[in-house]
């Protein structure tokens, strides 16, 4: 009487009906191994997927064939789970030795760069003997300056020395810093990027003192060999590996599948130097002398944009390079050096602020090596709001007229809140 | 840019300016030539002292290259002979402590050989001398000090003070050499001084080819299964979820495009 599988006709109906109250529980309950009349195992295809945000059904293969109404709750809970996915610690006890990097920080983000000798550190450190640990050497401000999944295994980061803060122009201390390294860790190697951004710089300054002869623009080292760049990146010179580099981009591979210590290293003693360099500060630029393709901040205009006038005032207000789109340079708005895209100039601004244009993929491809780009356009839907980090919608000449107003009333209020500081010097114009 | 340019007020008759130059070669073609760093550095001695100002040169003196510096409108050149094969630091640095300079300049990096923009530094290094890198211009020398304008990328410019006698290396963002003229070129004196010159030991055994092109890094995705990869390879680029503003007023829109600009640093 038992084993005669009986239906339960008030069970089926609800479970044909997706929008009964009991429908979920009821599902829930009869989920698991089915057995059907002939006691074959039954696979119930109701319970297989989720109903999409649009109400389609839909099944997610890659989830593992989860089923059931959990399917979207596992799903997701799987997204999350493969982001804070921890990289295996790589740690080092005792190091045998070191090598050094000192990473440009600029803007006080490592950058590709700076993870790139990172990544070159690892691999002199794998084709040595013994257990070598990477020491990364960061002098000034850090912000988001991840270095232990950049690779250090060891981290000199200094933001002043003898109460001088490590800002500005100051190579004369950052070497005394690199003495001090040298002197306490003796590292094995030193690299640096060879960069405008200062690892140049301080590389050739360190070489000079150190009396060794460095390795510049090399970009294939290992061990033994190494290969430079050199005049007019016209010949490679192959030489052994010097103990002092100043590497290219993209020389090696950077760290990705390993998490660092990045354990603070404190140095003992520091020389102290009088320095023959001081840094007066940054002078002001005038923003439409700087050529569109090295312009750090960018404000570009489309077609969408009506007053010419109050453009050109806007930027001069931000302190901004002018850009255009193809449209308004080919409507005389705007003079031809100032088009960015395919056709234009291809720019690398860290922000970008397009002001009524549409993104049409011409541009799009002038704009690809920017950080952040800011949209003002009527229309949310365009193209240019996806790539956007911020877009507003609205008209243009609104907009603009406000932000007039806003950097009008920034510039009066910081120069009465501090008047002392924008003396003559530091108002120069190059 | 006449050598009058400079203000009267910041020229000083004493100030002695020596310009390091080295023969370029052109990037496409090898021709030899002047080297256009070099070149802004002579413009720049140029500018100051007029011509005054000297040019050294360390080498076997390959006249096509260095006579182009000449025709700039320079009357000699003082060339240190020396074998193409010799060390230039320890020449430069004995002929630099008989015969002073308060301002040394030279290009960034040589357009030919090793290339390493070593020989500033390691002069530096010998004179004990304060070196500044990739200037600009020099605004005004005054009591022993110069305010020298430094190049940064970006087009950005920091100024700095720098005691005299030092070197500096100048940046193409200086401007742009004049143009040589022939017949200057000619009549320029090439005044050869015979110097003790090691070679370079140390370069003998380096080998020099002609540039490989370098790899192109590929975006390669290290992904567990072929459906992790097949994503990969497939998906679009998203813009990673900007943030859209639709409503407000004019002012709060604004509002947020400036709070950006300052978080990035861009309005000061
Ligand atoms: C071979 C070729 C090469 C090209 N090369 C380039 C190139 O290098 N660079 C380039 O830029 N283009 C190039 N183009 C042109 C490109 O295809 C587009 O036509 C052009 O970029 C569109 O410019 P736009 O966005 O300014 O104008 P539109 O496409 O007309 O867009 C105007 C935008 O402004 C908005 N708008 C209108 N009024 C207002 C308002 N009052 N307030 C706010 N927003 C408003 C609209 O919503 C719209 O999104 C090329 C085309 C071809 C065929």
């Amino acid at each position: 009487m038992t084993d005669i599988p009986r239906r339960d006709p008030r069970t089926e109906w609800i479970l044909r009906n997706r929008l009964h109250p009991q429908y979920d529980e009821v599902v829930a309950a009869n989920s698991g191994p089915v057995r059907g009349p002939t006691g074959l195992l039954r696979w119930n295809p109701h319970a297989v997927g989720f109903v999409g945000p649009n109400g389609i059904k839909r099944i997610d293969r890659s989830a593992g064939l989860t089923g059931g109404a959990g399917g979207l709750s596992s799903r997701a809970k799987r997204r999350s789970a493969q982001v804070e996915v921890e990289l295996p610690l790589h740690r080092i006890e005792q190091p045998d030795f070191y090598v050094a990097v000192v990473v440009d920080l600029a803007g006080g983000r490592l950058s590709g760069h700076d993870k790139d000798i990172l990544g070159q550190a690892h691999q002199l450190v794998k084709a040595m003997e013994g257990e070598g640990a990477v020491v990364a050497i960061a002098l000034g401000e850090a912000r988001e300056a991840t270095f232990d999944t950049a690779g250090a295994d060891r981290l000199v980061h200094l933001t002043e020395v003898h109460g001088q803060p490590l800002t500005g122009y100051c190579p004369e201390q950052k070497l005394a810093v690199l003495e001090a390294v040298e002197s306490e860790l003796a590292p094995r190697y030193w690299l640096f990027p060879d960069s405008v951004h200062g690892g140049a710089d301080i590389g050739s300054r360190l070489a000079a003192r150190l009396g060794e002869r460095p390795a510049v623009h090399a970009w294939q080292v290992d061990a033994e060999h190494t290969v430079c760049r050199g005049g007019s990146q016209l010949t490679d010179w192959h030489r052994p590996t010097a103990r002092v580099m100043l590497l290219a981009e993209e020389c090696a591979l950077p760290i990705d599948e390993t998490r660092h210590e990045a354990k603070s290293i404190e140095l003992s003693s520091i020389p102290r130097v009088t320095p023959q360099i001081e840094d007066l500060g940054q002078v002001e630029v005038d923003p439409s002398k700087i050529a569109l393709a090295e312009a750090e901040f960018i404000l570009s205009a489309g077609n969408g944009v009506r007053d010419w006038h109050q453009f050109h005032t806007v930027a001069t207000a931000l302190g901004a390079t002018e850009g255009a789109s193809r449209v308004a340079v080919d409507d005389g708005n705007m003079p031809r050096f100032r088009q960015v895209g395919a056709t234009g100039t291809w720019v690398t601004a860290r922000v970008y602020v397009a002001v009524g244009i549409s993104g049409a993929i011409q541009h799009m491809q002038g704009i690809g090596r920017c950080d952040k780009v800011v949209a003002i356009n009527l229309d949310d839907g365009c193209d240019m709001t996806k790539r956007a980090d911020l877009s507003v919608i609205g008209d243009s000449q609104g907009i603009l007229a406000e932000l007039l107003r806003l950097a009008e009333a920034r510039q009066s209020g910081t120069e009465s809140e501090s008047p002392a500081e924008s003396t003559e010097e530091e108002r120069h114009v190059a | 840019m006449s050598p009058d340019s400079f203000p009267n007020s910041l020229s000083n008759p004493d100030l002695k300016v020596a310009s390091l130059i080295s023969v370029g070669q052109h990037p496409k073609s090898g021709r030899a030539r002047r080297a256009s760093q070099d070149a802004r550095a002579v413009e720049l001695g140029l500018k100051m002292t007029g011509s005054a100002s000297r040019l050294i040169h360390v080498g076997g003196g390959d006249e096509t290259g260095l006579r182009q510096y000449l025709g700039m409108g320079l009357p000699e050149i003082t060339l240190l002979k020396a074998d193409g094969r010799a060390d230039a630091v320890p020449i430069l640095a004995s002929y630099l402590k008989e015969q002073p300079a308060d301002i040394v300049l030279s290009g960034i990096h040589a357009e030919q050989g090793e290339a390493s923009g070593m020989v500033p530094y390691l002069l530096a290094e010998h004179l004990g001398w304060p070196i500044v890198p990739r200037i600009a211009d020099i605004q005004k020398v005054e009591d022993g000090f110069a305010e020298v304008l430094q190049a940064l990328p970006r087009g950005q410019r920091r100024l700095l003070r720098v005691q005299l006698p030092f070197i500096a290396t100048v940046d193409n963002a200086a401007p742009d050499a004049r143009q040589y003229a022939f017949g200057p070129a000619r009549r320029g004196l090439m005044n050869g001084v015979a110097v003790y010159a090691p070679v370079d030991e140390a370069r003998l055994d380096w080998q020099e080819n002609p540039a490989k092109p370098r790899p192109k890094r590929l975006n390669v995705v290290k992904a567990k299964s072929a459906a992790d990869r097949f994503k990969a390879a497939t998906a679009k680029p998203q813009g990673q979820g900007g943030k859209v503003i639709r409503d407000g007023t004019d002012r709060e829109k604004a509002e947020a495009i400036m709070e950006l600009l300052i978080a990035e640093g861009v309005v000061r």
